[in-house]
């Protein structure tokens, strides 16, 4: 018997207790025709009845499985015999891990002490004993709880506003959780990028100009120093998303007016979906689009007039990436275009406005919180687009401004930084973690920027 | 636009299908009744007219929502033009200065000149037509722009401003005619949509002011305001008229009765009868004007 089964019969004694309840709450009122003597509707008390069935047992489940585990582990390890208890904290890391793996039935890597075999088999039995307890105890609890609020259904009692007590505090937790995994996640970066500014200096990591992450395997290795300068490889991403947001604002903005006030309804029907899918084009496509079909293009073409073009270039990639975001500009300001409301339309067409005038002065001011939201969006796609960069702009830190030649951006270099075996203690590693965390502050600053120009330049209306 | 146009409320005319199909019936049911006691009766006809309009239909595509209407606006009048819901004065009045353009599936045949020229000539550009007849709409719909951007907005685009000063002139006589120069002189650069409804109201009276029209259309202007602020609205009209040629669509009897001249009233897309209004509100010719004007329907 599986814990998860008691789930199962959990989920059924609920619907059995919202049944139960339910029809206690007619009887109680005297039928159907007395329910109006009640304080809430009848489905409110089954719901109560099933909530609490639930959320008791649900709670001593939840604290089983978050600790039974080490409860577990700690009573076996004490049926040890001395000799092994007071180990140092490495060694007796490697039992817990030994037992761990005998537990659950892996060959472990060594010969193993009889005695540990013992403990092991105690920690099974325990084990077994304890989800039949926890079964036991979580579905008598339910029935009590059940029981408990049956019972005690009244005409008066109110029943719907406690469902919607506990139906928001439901709400509460679920918004806690998606914040809390934000917080979690910047202090995860946060602390440690602190380690990797223990070995290398935040000044060194924001304003050198050298980048070449590596580390000296021995002391005396040549080149043993690696350069930790992020500024070649947040100028690439800065020049690679700039080129992708100078392709993709005019043309996005441009359709999404040709769509939402020239076009006619039937072009509107089948081109808005089209452009629509060029955000479900996955990236990897656009990739290797941009490696195999602009790069070489660009190559060629600059050729001919006497350029000097790298077959990894920022242009090819800027410029892929610019149509990958082109939707998001599009889409957006379409929306916003068209929930401007007609009566600002019809007041600038009666002063004798065209139509021109019309959108560049009434209906584009009106939407630029809408469309600048669009933009922003778009920029951090394009600011943390890894796959198009990775295959159409190279992995060599140049420090230039010259689109044409091969640059790096912060997500490559976080990429290529935590591929294949590393050790975690060196800044090599590390580094990429500072690197996350500058890339989130950058987007973050840009996102406080956008929401001050919004909040100054926007013009409402009702 | 297309998307624009069918959720757009015209005046009356409300055209979410569901309200142009019952209307589509009405009419088709007083057909059965019979046209022939809806004629025009009174002096439709003046001499020296402004605007003159002749056997004007209007068809929202397959509705037909005006029906053969002829009728005069003079010179300084202010001619109001009243009827039940649905009744085609709002339709009417939008043909005036060609705002129905903006409705795809509208479409009107008859004529309708202002001085000699007839507006629905092929020839005729819209857009200076619309700078010659403003128009002023129900609901206040000032632009999401400062107050005095509101009302700079018309003049620049028509170039009637060569200097920042002559704009600043025109700003503050436009505001000054439309009696909001004294509540607005010192906060010009504050929001338009911040001020209360009537104030909104006489910013967009002044806005079309501003572009110098010779005919202003008011659709239903005081719909949307308080008493206090409606009788605002109605001195500023009884003023504008020295000036200019006004028709106003109202709902408000009373309102009519005390801003106008003359009345037309319209009665499911046929115009009943025109007279001047302490005529027509005094002795009705027409059955169906003396039971709108005494209440018995509207």
């Amino acid at each position: 018997m599986s814990a998860s089964f008691f789930l199962v019969i959990l989920l059924g004694l609920a619907s059995l207790a919202y049944m139960q309840g339910k029809r206690r709450a007619f009887s109680v009122a005297g039928g159907v025709t007395g329910s109006a003597s009640l304080h809430s509707r009848p489905g409110y008390y089954g719901m109560l009845t099933a909530v609490w069935c639930v959320l008791p047992a649900l709670l001593i489940f939840g604290f089983w499985m978050a600790f039974s585990d080490s409860i577990l582990t700690g009573l076996a390890l004490k049926t040890l015999p001395a000799s092994m208890q007071g180990l140092s904290a490495d060694q007796s890391n490697l039992l817990v891990n030994d037992l761990r793996n005998l537990v659950a039935g892996h060959v472990a890597a060594r010969d193993i002490d009889p005695v540990l075999q013992q403990a092991a088999l105690q920690y099974q039995g325990m084990e077994r004993i304890g989800r039949i307890a926890l079964g036991v105890v979580m579905l008598s609890m339910a029935l009590f709880s059940a029981s408990f609020v049956y019972i005690r259904i009244r005409p008066e009692m109110r029943a719907r506003n406690h469902v919607e007590r506990i139906v928001q505090g439901g709400l509460v937790l679920c918004s806690t959780i998606a914040i809390l995994t934000t917080i979690g996640i910047v202090l995860s970066v946060l602390f440690e990028s602190i380690r990797f500014f223990q070995h290398i200096s935040v000044t060194d990591f924001l304003f050198g100009l050298k980048w070449s992450p590596q580390m000296a395997m021995r002391a005396d290795q040549a080149g043993s120093s690696g350069s930790f300068g992020a500024v070649p490889v947040l100028a690439g991403t800065f020049m690679i998303s700039g080129i992708a947001l100078t392709v993709a604002v005019p043309i996005g903005l441009m359709s999404a007016i040709y769509l939402s006030e020239y076009a006619s309804s039937q072009v509107r029907a089948w081109a808005k979906p089209i452009m629509e899918i060029l955000a479900g084009v996955p990236t990897v496509v656009y990739g290797f689009f941009a490696a195999l079909v602009v790069a070489p293009f660009i190559r060629n073409g600059g050729g001919m007039f006497g350029l000097n073009v790298s077959s990894e270039s920022a242009l090819a990639a800027g410029l892929v990436m610019g149509i990958m975001i082109i939707p998001f500009v599009s889409s957006l300001s379409d929306d916003v275009i068209n929930a401007v409301p007609q009566a600002m339309r019809d007041g600038s067409y009666g002063l004798g406005a065209t139509k021109s005038e019309t959108i560049t002065n009434v209906i584009i001011p009106a939407a630029l919180p809408g469309i600048v939201g669009g933009v922003l969006l778009a920029a951090s796609r394009a600011i943390g687009e890894t796959m198009i960069v990775v295959m159409a702009a190279g992995l060599s830190a140049n420090l230039t401004a010259n689109p044409l030649q091969a640059v790096t951006t912060v997500t490559v270099q976080i990429v290529t930084l935590l591929v294949g075996d590393q050790e975690f203690d060196s800044p090599k590693t590390l580094v990429a973690f500072a690197l996350g965390l500058l890339l989130f502050i950058v987007t973050l600053f840009l996102n406080v920027v956008a929401l001050y120009i919004v909040r100054k330049y926007r013009e409402e209306y009702e | 636009m297309e998307s624009m146009s069918a959720t757009l409320d015209i005046g009356d005319v409300s055209f979410l299908g569901a309200n142009s199909m019952a209307q589509e019936k009405i009419v088709l049911t007083d057909e059965k009744v019979g046209r022939e006691n809806r004629t025009t009766v009174g002096n439709q006809f003046i001499d020296d007219a402004r605007m003159t309009c002749r056997d004007v239909n209007v068809y929202y595509g397959d509705n037909h929502a005006i029906h053969d209407v002829s009728i005069d606006v003079g010179r300084n009048e202010v001619l109001a033009m009243i009827g039940p819901s649905g009744c085609g004065k709002s339709t009417f009045l939008r043909c005036l200065n060609r705002m129905n353009d903006t409705v795809d599936s509208c479409r009107v045949s008859g004529d309708i000149l202002l001085d000699e020229l007839n507006i629905y000539d092929k020839s005729v550009d819209v857009v200076p037509l619309r700078a010659q007849v403003g128009m002023v709409f129900q609901k206040p719909n000032p632009f999401p722009k400062s107050i005095y951007d509101n009302v700079a907005y018309g003049p620049k685009i028509h170039g009637l401003a060569s200097s920042r000063a002559e704009l600043d002139a025109v700003v503050e006589s436009s505001l000054k005619k439309a009696g909001l120069w004294e509540e607005v002189s010192d906060r010009l650069d504050q929001p338009g949509t911040g001020l209360s409804g009537g104030q909104q109201q006489r910013l967009c009276i002044a806005r079309a002011i501003a572009v110098r029209p010779e005919v202003i259309l008011m659709d239903e202007p005081c719909s949307a305001l308080d008493p206090i602020a409606t009788a605002t609205v109605e001195n500023l009209i009884a003023e504008l008229q020295e000036q200019y040629t006004i028709v106003i669509v109202t709902h408000n009897m009373q309102q009519a009765a005390r801003v106008s001249q003359r009345t037309a009233y319209f009665h499911l897309g046929d115009l009943i009868e025109v007279g001047s209004t302490d005529r027509v509100f005094t002795n009705p010719r027409h059955k169906l004007t003396e039971d709108y004007i005494t209440g018995r329907f509207g």
